[in-house]
């Protein structure tokens, strides 16, 4: 799972490129580059859910 | 941010530049000290010692490699690929080792020398992340993998001419990327590298028992962490006001406020770490108020030179605010063993530090060329670093052996401790 929050983080950054180069619109590339951003977020929460140690379940 | 061609820089403006980048290192000196502090007494000799080599290591190999690929020297015109009929210059080009430096004008010498501090700099703050458990030769390393390969990329693409710096010039975004202090090529490149040497590494053996919360394991010497404050903030303001000079080309009577904004930035977090430790605990807490105040100044090394004093304070104050929340989320919730908090302090506000300065920008599109540089600084940068550590991590194993981290890495790395008249108390923490 780590690798794949890891492989997601480029696909948001690619997003964000192709944002300026697709849209003239400056309102389109920000909505694009926003999306790509949050694509990078998701990758990240991903990434470190996947690197947390795995810890015996606490008894109540 | 060096797209136009560079202007004669004069005689006063070269010997004041000069004075800055001479005080500046007092800014690397206070950071290793927080670091130190912040590590366990029974590694303070090899946290330091290795903070002394990341910086002899890395400037070696930026001058033999690195500088050539960032391209800041007067040489090639890049490495460039075109696309949608634009130019993206990725690469810098340039003579190993320093070729050109004797005939280079002012302003490129002083540019490199700024870089000098700014690789010793961003090599060291993963260290302070690692510490108590990653080897003096894995560290070292990696401060040349970061060295060589990954500054040079990010301080071409940002300072020399590369494609974050001219989204002005190809997309109409504002004045291109834009990081006078080196919020991104410093500060982020060194927290998201934390971030990878922590994940690689580990945490230290006992941090995250089965059961129950994470151990606590406070730094071993507050008054060097809150000394080594007080020592980075006069760096900070050099560095700030000489990167205003070489980055922005400020003018001199911009330089006052520069620093006056580094200051109320510094002081506006400090106080925000301040009064939420005050509340969240019932007393403030002297190490995460200092990871405040280096929040702080880290922030404003992406705008003091571009904001206003009000909206430098706001910057510092919401600084301070996240400090100590994410301190703590990264080690209760996410299990992340960041013993320096570099990963907070130099990461999450180096990356606030550039939206700040796209926010308050007063140029259309200036937001827009920050937040595809952060886009770039987590899409590529970050994973870039991790694949490199890990592959450097199976050559040269990052984390010592239980034994050594037992008996600490002074002993076990340097044969002797940092403190040998003091007798260290049985490490109860191990469960």
């Amino acid at each position: 799972m780590k690798y794949a929050g890891l492989l997601v983080l480029p696909a948001g950054f690619f997003l964000s490129i192709a944002a300026l180069v697709l849209f003239p619109s400056a309102f389109g590339r920000a909505v694009f580059v926003v999306c790509g951003l949050a694509v990078e977020g998701l990758g990240l929460a991903v990434a470190v859910r996947g690197h947390m140690p795995p810890r015996q379940e606490r008894r109540l | 941010m060096n797209a136009a061609p560079l202007p004669r820089m004069s005689d006063a403006v070269f010997a004041l530049t000069l004075a800055l980048l001479l005080v500046a290192p007092l800014a690397v000196a206070g950071v290793a000290l927080v670091n130190a502090g912040l590590g366990r007494s029974r590694s303070a000799a090899q946290a330091l010692l290795g903070n002394l080599a990341i910086m002899s290591v890395s400037a070696l190999v930026f001058a033999l490699v690195g500088a050539a690929f960032a391209g800041c020297l007067p040489g090639g015109a890049g490495h460039v690929f075109h696309l949608a009929g634009k130019p993206w210059n990725w690469l810098g080009e340039g003579a190993f080792p320093l070729g050109g430096f004797a005939a280079a004008p002012l302003h490129a010498q002083l540019a490199l020398l700024f870089e000098f501090l700014a690789v010793a700099m961003a090599a060291m703050l993963p260290w302070g992340s690692g510490a108590d458990r990653w080897r003096l030769a894995a560290g070292l390393a990696a401060a040349a993998i970061l060295a060589a390969i990954v500054f040079p990329l990010l301080a071409h693409w940002i300072w020399d001419g590369g494609w974050l710096a001219q989204l002005g010039l190809n997309f109409s975004l504002g004045a291109g990327f834009l990081d006078p202090g080196g919020a991104a090529t410093v500060h982020a490149l060194g927290g998201l590298s934390a971030l990878a040497v922590v994940w690689i590494a580990g945490p230290r053996r006992g941090k995250f028992p089965n059961e129950g919360l994470s151990t606590a394991m406070p730094g071993h010497n507050a008054a060097y962490v809150l000394f080594g404050c007080l020592l980075a903030f006069t760096g900070w303001l050099a560095w700030n006001a000489a990167g205003a000079i070489l980055w922005l080309r400020a003018p001199l009577a911009a330089l006052p406020s520069t620093v006056i904004n580094t200051l109320l930035s510094a002081a506006a977090s400090l106080a925000a770490t301040f009064a939420v430790t005050r509340i969240r605990f019932g007393k403030p807490d002297a190490s995460l108020c200092a990871n405040g105040w280096l929040a702080g100044l880290v922030a404003s090394s992406a705008c003091a030179a571009l904001v206003t004093p009000g909206e430098a304070i706001f910057t510092g104050a919401c600084a301070g605010i996240f400090t100590p929340l994410l301190v703590e989320l990264l080690e209760l919730a996410l299990s992340i063993d960041d013993p320096s908090g570099a990963i907070t302090v130099h990461g999450a506000a180096g990356l606030w530090g550039l939206f700040a300065a796209g926010l308050f920008a007063h140029r259309p599109g200036q937001l827009l060329a920050q937040l595809t540089g952060i886009a770039a600084l987590v899409g590529v940068i970050l994973p870039l670093v991790y694949l490199l550590f890990a592959l450097l991590n199976r050559i040269v194993p990052f984390r010592v052996d239980p034994e050594g981290e037992r008996i600490g890495m002074d002993l076990h790395e340097l044969g002797g401790g940092a403190y040998p008249e003091f007798v260290i108390h049985r490490d109860e923490s191990y469960r």
